[in-house]
């Protein structure tokens, strides 16, 4: 029964949620624009971009959605995300030709006041804070020997 | 676009956004004042929107991509009717404090917005 409730939309999670939702959106629909518009200036931002509002989306189904495979979903899209943000970040300081100003992550989400960057953090804490009761239960209560 | 409109848009959004925050953290749910100021901000927005429309055929037009500009105000037309369904639906303090996220997000993104219209170059 616990497995069905959803345990990481309550409390102040669902304002991350919503900083999400907020992100996922801005960061796609930006995108699109970039493609449909100046594809050719840097496609491989562009293009990466794009797939980072896609994840953005993912991201904000997977902490919404319930039991341990979105749990992991979410994990590893927000995993995905600061990994992101972080090398795009540094690239970006680097070679400004490839990674324009105007991406999700470039300088570290700058366009988006840093929030790309400080999403993640709180997401993962969030996630660690919200670990199914199941595991976390059968961790403490029962090891059990077939682990 | 109206320079002093979006202006009222913008403070407007932020006054919003920090009542919004202030009574969320107090814990209130969200109310007739909070939900009210959300309902003010998207009736700024759609005249935004009829502003966008006229603008262009009296000669107003935009310096940047229009197209980045349309999707930018709907996109922020939305959140606060998204915001305030999600606040009727979830009777919590913290649905106040997601009003206020979205009022944020509007004032940004209509400052981004005043940008491309005013600032950025075609």
């Amino acid at each position: 029964m616990a497995n069905n409730r959803s345990s990481r939309a309550v409390g102040v999670g669902r304002v991350l949620i919503a900083v999400y939702a907020i992100l996922a959106l801005g960061a796609t629909a930006r995108s699109v624009v970039q493609i449909a518009t100046k594809f050719d200036v840097a496609p491989v931002a562009y293009l990466l971009s794009g797939l980072a509002g896609l994840v953005y989306i993912l991201a904000t189904v997977a902490l919404l959605g319930r039991g341990d495979t979105w749990y992991r979903i979410a994990w590893v899209t927000i995993i995905f995300e600061f990994v992101g943000v972080v090398t795009i970040g540094a690239l970006s300081l680097f070679d400004a030709a490839i990674f324009p100003a105007d991406t999700v992550w470039s300088y570290f989400g700058r366009g988006y006041l840093f929030i790309p960057l400080v999403l993640p953090i709180l997401g993962m804490l969030w996630l660690r804070h919200t670990r199914p009761s199941r595991l976390a239960g059968s961790d403490i209560v029962a090891p059990g020997p077939a682990a | 676009m109206i320079e002093w409109f979006t202006g009222v848009i913008i403070v407007g959004a932020v006054v919003a956004g920090v009542l919004c925050l202030a009574l969320g953290l107090a814990g209130r749910i969200p109310n007739d004042l909070t939900l009210g100021a959300m309902a003010l901000i998207e009736l700024l927005l759609i005249g935004q929107v009829v502003v966008s429309l006229i603008a262009p055929a009296v000669g107003n037009h935009p310096t940047g991509n229009g197209l980045e500009y349309w999707v930018y105000l709907v996109s922020a037309a939305l959140l606060p009717a998204a915001a305030a369904f999600w606040a009727i639906i979830d009777r919590s303090r913290w649905s106040t404090v997601v009003l206020a996220v979205a009022a944020f997000a509007v004032a940004v993104m209509v400052y981004r917005m005043g940008q491309i219209w005013f600032v950025q170059a075609a």
